[in-house]
């Protein structure tokens, strides 16, 4: 029981620490709420779902970013399709940094 | 992404024929959700799920279309996302608009306006902005709702030079009133409707018409269609025209949207039968199938053609005027009208109303459909159908006006109209061939199907009208008239017609309007089935039921009225094809086929099923999908015992895939209009 216990009190501090450190926003808060009974593992199907998805953009980026030149428009695109997943499920700093990544390639700065 | 499914509001089981919504709704929504993002994609369907919606999911814009054209109303609403590998997602939403007359939602994490103003543009209903809220998703239904109503409204709608509210309007319960005057006013609400929203959150009230929208009434089609002849379809400009018409609180902007809609109409309408002019992509090619067949449906396709493409409401009423003169002659004439029709449906966006239905003969290349239609509706007919279709013409308009409203439905239209020209054509025997004039329109209002909707409106049942609103139109319609009641077959076509029209995309739900009391003539809701690459939204399969298969009943029988008005399932869209994005011909033209057996029922065949266009009067084809079923289904489905019109729309049909055309309605033959 106790450990019990323990272990909820520790996933909640883990939890609100995402939160706290802005790495997961309300949207997530959405995703736990569809959450129920007849599919309790709602929101960790979708996390994984949007793991593999993310894995498998992350490295055509990383494909794309080793070209030269760099195909900007390329790279928005899927930073596009980045952001909508992960604005999707929440992660808030995920989606920033897709932002900010967007900024980037319109501003053909390679640096960024 | 995919583009959002339009929800097709069929189903939800509120929409009997009663229209009245019931207590259950919105539960049992179908939504058809496409995107190619799995997490997105997983996400809103357990948020749809948890508000008690069906849901459908699909990762890529040609499974999401084959699924519409399939099942023609098997879905309510569609929801897309913009940006998808395989397909644009403006590009599904015109597919689904004209063939199926679906409503569809735009979402994309995308929030430029640009973007947005481009979604609206297209004829989505609604914008949303990821991440996507329940909240926002919890109201999709209204969009449903509103879409019907609309189509409703056009079919019934029969005021002439009247201006109506914009879109706003479709609130109208959907009650199977539409039968009432034409829908015209519906007509353009329907197709009005695209929302954006930016936030995410669903704006019900979509594009609110800022100004009043004019119905062009039967009458006052005629009017116009009369103008313009007399001035030449060349020479015809807005101004002669309105002096010519001298019609009060008429404005120049109403009569040349109008005549940009039945210009398109007649583009459509001859490229129909020669199957491409390029007019309008794929849509054409396909009414000329139907139309041939439905000759009848010569005036009725206008509209729905008008209807569809967005063509101007204005355009809409010319067409449904040369349709109803069709109407009036029965038989013989939906040939002519369809073609008219076929014209303006693909004309969406552009649609430009042929000159009265001579156009639409000639026009062939609009609307491959009108080709189908083995009943030549001559420009004589056409003339017949003036006379008695006044009624229709007014509808027409309505069909024609709401297919202006989507400009992307355009695609839309040319379903619809050739069913409504088929309706008309068939019609014009029997006197259903008016309503599908109303029918069709209330289809245009869809948006999309309105091209498709005019044109069943001729026929009696032409009414492929897309969505299923058509459908009520056409059940409304009841044209029991059957009996040379031309009128009301106008009333019945229109009134399906609207509805159908605004399913245009209802998967033409021909509802063969039974030519011997009117029956069931009109009731085509001319689903388009162009889904060609609809994606979106729309799953106009609305109730447009019957799509084709229906049509067998050309009903005689008074044909349940609204229902069998159906359209004529502009089938021959094949509405399948529907485009979805946006303006996409989604609607399945249900081509109205007309089966002029007696009463000119036309059918509509709405979408896919390509011809039903039962000559036969009665062709009350139900393409449509009416959400209700009550009145597509119910109603037509046996209507299309036209044979005539059936034959006439199978052969076009079949593929109605031309989709792509805007209007999505060229290639459908004309017996579904309704897309």
């Amino acid at each position: 029981m106790e450990r019990n216990n323990n272990l909820h009190r520790q996933v909640a501090s883990l939890r609100q620490s995402l939160f706290d450190q802005g790495y997961v926003e309300e949207q997530f808060i959405e995703l736990e709420e569809l959450q129920d009974d007849a599919t309790p593992n709602f929101v960790e199907e979708v996390v994984t779902l949007f793991y593999n998805y993310s894995a498998r953009l992350i490295h055509n980026i990383d494909q794309s970013l080793e070209e030269h030149p760099l195909d900007f428009a390329k790279l928005d695109n899927f930073m596009h399709q980045f952001k909508g997943s992960s604005s999707s499920i929440g992660a808030k700093k995920v989606k920033i940094e897709c932002t900010q990544f967007m900024e980037y390639c319109r501003a053909r700065n390679v640096e960024g | 992404m995919n583009i959002g499914s339009g929800s097709v509001l069929s189903s939800t089981g509120s929409w009997k024929s009663g229209d009245v919504v019931s207590d259950q709704f919105p539960v049992g929504l179908r939504v058809l959700v496409v995107d190619d993002d799995p997490t997105c994609l997983k996400i809103l369907e357990k948020m749809l799920r948890n508000c008690h919606y069906e849901v459908t999911k699909c990762n890529r814009a040609e499974v999401a279309l084959s699924y519409l054209r399939e099942n023609k109303n098997g879905f309510d609403i569609v929801i897309s996302d913009v940006h998808m590998p395989d397909m644009d997602g403006f590009k599904l939403l015109e597919h689904i608009g004209l063939e199926m007359d679906l409503p569809v939602i735009m979402m994309s994490a995308d929030d430029s306006k640009d973007v947005v103003m481009k979604g609206v543009t297209h004829g989505a209903y609604d914008y949303l902005i990821k991440p996507v809220r329940i909240e926002a998703l919890k109201n999709i239904w209204q969009h449903v709702v509103r879409k019907k109503k609309q189509e409703w409204r056009d079919n019934n709608f029969d005021q002439s030079g009247s201006v109506e509210e914009g879109d706003r309007q479709q609130k109208q319960s959907e009650d199977v009133d539409y039968s009432s005057s034409a829908n015209e006013g519906n007509w353009k609400n329907s197709k009005k409707r695209k929302e954006e929203d930016e936030e995410g959150e669903e704006r019900d009230d979509t594009s609110s018409q800022k100004k009043p929208r004019v119905v062009w009434s039967v009458e006052l089609h005629q009017q116009f269609v009369q103008a313009v002849h007399q001035l030449g379809i060349d020479k015809a400009v807005p101004k002669k025209i309105l002096e010519l018409m001298n019609v009060p609180g008429l404005t120049r902007e109403n009569v040349a949207s109008h005549l940009q809609k039945y210009r398109l109409y007649l583009r459509r309408l001859s490229g129909v039968s020669q199957h491409q002019n390029g007019l309008n992509n794929s849509f054409m090619g396909r009414p000329d199938a139907s139309f041939g067949t439905i000759s009848s449906l010569n005036g009725l396709d206008l509209q729905a053609i008008a209807a569809t493409g967005q063509i101007p409401a204005q355009s809409l009423a010319t067409l449904q005027a040369a349709a109803l003169g069709r109407s009036a002659t029965k038989s013989a004439i939906s040939m002519p009208l369809v073609d008219q029709r076929n014209l303006f449906s693909f004309e969406n966006s552009q649609v430009r109303f042929p000159e009265g239905q001579q156009q639409l003969n000639n026009s062939n290349k609009q609307i491959d459909l009108l080709h189908g239609i083995p009943t030549t509706m001559e420009p004589k007919q056409l003339a017949n159908l003036h006379h008695p279709s006044q009624s229709f013409v007014g509808m027409n308009m309505q069909v024609n006006s709401m297919a202006q409203h989507n400009n992307s439905v355009v695609m839309r239209m040319p379903q619809s109209q050739p069913t409504a020209q088929m309706l008309c054509g068939a019609n014009n025997g029997s006197q259903a061939s008016r309503l599908p004039l109303s029918m069709q329109q209330s289809l245009s209002s869809e948006g999309i199907p309105g091209a498709v909707l005019a044109q069943c409106r001729i026929v009696d049942n032409a009414r492929a009208s897309v969505y299923n609103p058509v459908s009520q139109a056409s059940s409304m319609v009841d044209f029991s008239v059957n009996q040379s009641k031309e009128l009301q077959n106008y009333n019945f076509s229109l009134g399906s017609n609207s509805s159908r029209m605004s399913t245009l995309t209802n998967r033409g739900m021909l509802q063969e309007e039974a030519n011997s009391d009117i029956k069931g003539s009109r009731g085509f809701p001319t689903n388009y089935d162009i889904f060609n690459d609809r994606h979106q939204p729309k799953l106009q399969n609305w109730g447009l039921q019957n799509v084709g298969s229906s049509f067998d009943s050309s009903h005689h029988p008074s044909i349940q009225g609204t229902q069998g008005l159906s359209s004529q399932l502009l089938l021959q869209q094949g509405i399948s094809s529907t485009h979805n994005n946006g303006q996409n011909r989604n609607g399945p033209i249900g081509k109205p086929m007309y089966t002029n057996g007696e009463e000119s029922g036309h059918t509509n065949l709405m979408g896919g099923q390509q011809l039903n266009y039962v000559s036969r009067n009665m062709l009350a084809v139900k393409a449509e999908r009416f959400p209700d079923a009550d009145y597509q289904s119910t109603n037509f489905p046996e209507q299309f015992g036209q044979d005539d019109l059936m034959s006439a729309f199978l052969k076009q049909q079949g593929s109605v895939g031309p989709v792509e055309t805007e209007f999505g309605f060229d290639g459908y033959t004309l017996d579904n209009l309704p897309v």
